[in-house]
């Protein structure tokens, strides 16, 4: 998903294996994809899939995936994956890391099972925490290019520079690496002409995780957005989600409950799986927090997601934020999203227009 | 005479429009798109050059619909808007206190809900053309009755029977079996124009706030029968403005009379000789990554005007046709500024 796949490369490398890195989700992998999946699995599961497809062809022989617990039917997803492979006559390995909160001994006995260079604990958690650090460099270089690209002066120049720092960081490796790497990265985005002084537009974005984090899953809708000179914050990021999925959440479970969680309270009081309730939980705050507009991407036949779409109208009423909600499915054809993106963005420069003017109207009269 | 025109292409129809200063439309065209936009567009610019008083000068254009960008070379639009913002500015032109907007045109379907004369919020159909007129279309051939006529029957219909409305192969079997056990046409046709509403009602529209003044717009606005039956379904009138079958161009051309004022008067537009130009369309597989994008090209007596489809960039960019500020402005004036000049 997104950059993160360069922070596991290597994190596999120094756990002494050979990683093969899938390309970059394109029209290949998707019919990869819809040949070996059910009609109705959902984007995530068929980009995921037809990816599967790509390495085993590539040469790999071990595939390690992300299980779950919860109501989404993504928890079983790798299960299911590694059925269809074996049917398709696919020779490999599957590892399938399930949260630690449900078990510790799983969890290390499955990171165990990486470790072919035997590296002794103290080692191997340096190296994890390396990865850990990648991971997070790339967050916030995303988040800062997310900052300059309505900004920019020139065409598509962030998004030029963007991929450059991803490379920077790749070749960095041990931490004080990463640290002057990311440092590099940043000024490299900070050197793209734009104009400081530029009042975008704001647009959260909320969803489920998959076709949040990559792009090639959302037809690159935070490209598209800044490129119309739109600042888009996204309501989730790996670093984020895994901090919450893993270290914190058996302490999380005994303190009093998350911000995000007390926010959706009014309007989705149930976990319901997959994103449902972050989706509600992240616009009632990006209402609270003065965004523009947000925009919710679903997977078609989400159900966590289709949930939230139906509340997700009356957070809107009531907190006064416009919201788009767009289906992802199969679709490569991008007019279709940026007609509704154009609209939206639109109707939202509109309101703030409006609001300015009633705001100087009020000023002027208040001045009288 | 100041002209400004608007040319909305759509899946199905092309329509092109001119207003004057006061906004008053001057001429207007309905014809079908049949594929090809590039030859809609040239031979409804050489129509509506005929109709139009001798003295008129066009000093603005606009373009909207699914072809709005490839519309946009050919035409040389000073403006390039999506087909929602196009129809609202429409219809807030006809009836000023407008709060909901339905449009159902050929392929697709559209809400658009306003409060005091701002846009504030719209749907479009996403993964379902039931709710459209092409399944009109289609099945009043089927039934061997013209389409035009196909809303008049429905209102002779005493009880209408209940068709599945969820879906166009469901809806289609469901009218068969209805109709191989003695339904009457016009009974049946009834049915269907329910089925078509309750399902915009139930997918596109649903969660919005329908509040009245209604205006229903679109191809299929024409139809008495849908009209009704969104009366019945809403217990509101609904108005069809007079030229509901090409609000969108009309939408197009205030947008370039405003942009016009901007511009103090300096258009792009190539005036309507470009019916004679030789305008080519061509695409190539590009073969840079594994995406291999589809990319167009536009010719204009064989020079590249225009190039898109790649996701990279890498083609659209290497012609850098009249991207134009997209920016800038957004900030302090609001308004379009903020929204990416299409081409």
């Amino acid at each position: 998903m997104g950059a993160s796949h360069l922070a596991f490369k290597s994190l596999m490398r120094e756990l002494g294996n050979e990683p093969i890195v899938p390309p970059k989700p394109s029209l290949k992998t998707l019919n990869f994809g819809t040949r070996f999946a059910p009609e109705f699995a959902c984007l995530p599961y068929k980009i995921l899939l037809g990816t599967y497809v790509e390495v085993l062809e590539m040469g790999a022989d071990t595939i390690a995936a992300s299980g779950g617990v919860g109501p989404c039917r993504a928890g079983h997803y790798a299960q299911l994956h590694r059925q269809i492979l074996t049917d398709a006559g696919y020779k490999f390995e599957m590892i399938v890391y399930e949260p630690p909160s449900i078990g510790y001994r799983d969890f290390v006995h499955k990171i165990q099972m990486l470790n072919s260079a035997r590296l002794p604990l103290l080692k191997l958690l340096g190296a994890i925490n390396r990865g850990w650090a990648k991971i997070k460099a790339f967050d916030r270089l995303e988040e800062l290019s997310h900052w300059i690209r309505p900004r920019e002066t020139g065409n598509g120049e962030t998004s030029k520079a963007y991929r450059q720092t991803l490379e920077i960081i790749d070749r960095a490796e041990s931490l004080e690496e990463i640290k002057q790497a990311e440092k590099e990265a940043v000024a490299l985005l900070k050197s793209v002409p734009h104009d400081p002084d530029f009042k975008p537009l704001k647009v959260g974005i909320v969803g489920e995780i998959y076709v949040l984090l990559e792009p090639s899953a959302n037809l690159e809708i935070e490209e598209t957005l800044g490129e119309m000179g739109v600042e888009v914050h996204r309501s989730m990021f790996l670093s984020g989600w895994t901090r919450d999925n893993t270290l914190f959440d058996t302490l999380r479970i005994m303190a009093k409950g998350d911000p995000l969680k007390r926010a959706a309270q009014p309007y989705l009081a149930e976990m319901i799986g997959g994103h449902g309730q972050d989706s509600v939980g992240h616009t009632v705050l990006y209402a609270k927090e003065g965004y523009d507009g947000v925009i919710q991407l679903a997977p078609f036949t989400c159900i966590p997601e289709i949930v939230a779409k139906s509340v997700l109208p009356a957070v809107s009423r009531d907190l006064n934020i416009p919201v788009l909600s767009l289906s992802l499915d199969e679709q490569t054809g991008k007019e279709g999203v940026r007609t509704r993106l154009e609209a939206f963005v639109d109707l939202l420069a509109r309101r703030r227009e409006i609001k300015a003017n009633t705001r100087l109207a009020h000023e002027l009269g208040g001045g009288a | 005479m100041n002209g400004y025109l608007g040319v909305d292409v759509g899946s199905v129809s092309t329509n092109v429009a001119v207003v004057d200063d006061e906004s008053r439309v001057i001429a207007s065209l309905y014809i079908r798109t049949n594929g090809r936009p590039i030859q809609a567009v040239q031979e409804g610019m050489r129509t509506i050059a005929g109709e139009l008083p001798p003295d008129i000068s066009i000093h603005g254009a606009g373009t909207t619909g699914s072809a709005r960008q490839l519309t946009g070379v050919i035409v040389g639009a000073d403006v390039v808007k999506n087909e929602i913002t196009a129809h609202a500015v429409a219809a807030l032109h006809i009836m000023p206190d407008v709060q909901t907007v339905l449009e159902i045109g050929g392929q697709d379907s559209k809400i658009i809900c306003l409060r005091d004369g701002v846009v504030t919020d719209f749907a479009m159909n996403t993964v379902c053309a039931a709710g459209t007129g092409s399944f009109l279309d289609h099945q009043a051939s089927r039934l061997n009755i013209p389409i035009e006529q196909f809303g008049e029957l429905s209102l002779q219909s005493k009880t209408p029977v209940r068709i599945a409305g969820r879906c166009g192969v469901f809806a289609e079997s469901d009218m068969i079996h209805k109709q191989q056990t003695g339904h009457k046409t016009e009974d049946i046709i009834a049915g269907l124009c329910e089925a078509l509403v309750r399902n915009y009602l139930n997918n596109v529209a649903k969660g919005k706030e329908i509040l009245p003044p209604i205006v229903f717009q679109g191809g299929v606005a024409a139809n008495v029968g849908i009209r009704a039956a969104f009366e019945k379904a809403l217990k509101h009138p609904v108005t069809v403005p007079p030229y509901y079958g090409v609000m969108g161009a009309i939408g197009a051309a205030l947008l370039a009379r405003e942009e016009a004022a901007r511009r103090n008067g300096v258009t792009s537009f190539r005036g309507f000789a470009v019916s004679n130009i030789k305008y080519e369309a061509s695409s190539f597989e590009c073969k840079g990554c594994p995406n291999c994008c589809e990319v167009v090209e536009i010719r204009m007596e064989g020079e590249v005007m225009a190039r898109w489809g790649d996701r990279c960039g890498k083609w659209a960019n290497s012609v850098q046709a009249r991207r134009g500020a997209r920016k800038g402005s957004a900030g302090s004036s609001g308004g379009d500024a903020a929204v990416a000049d299409a081409s």
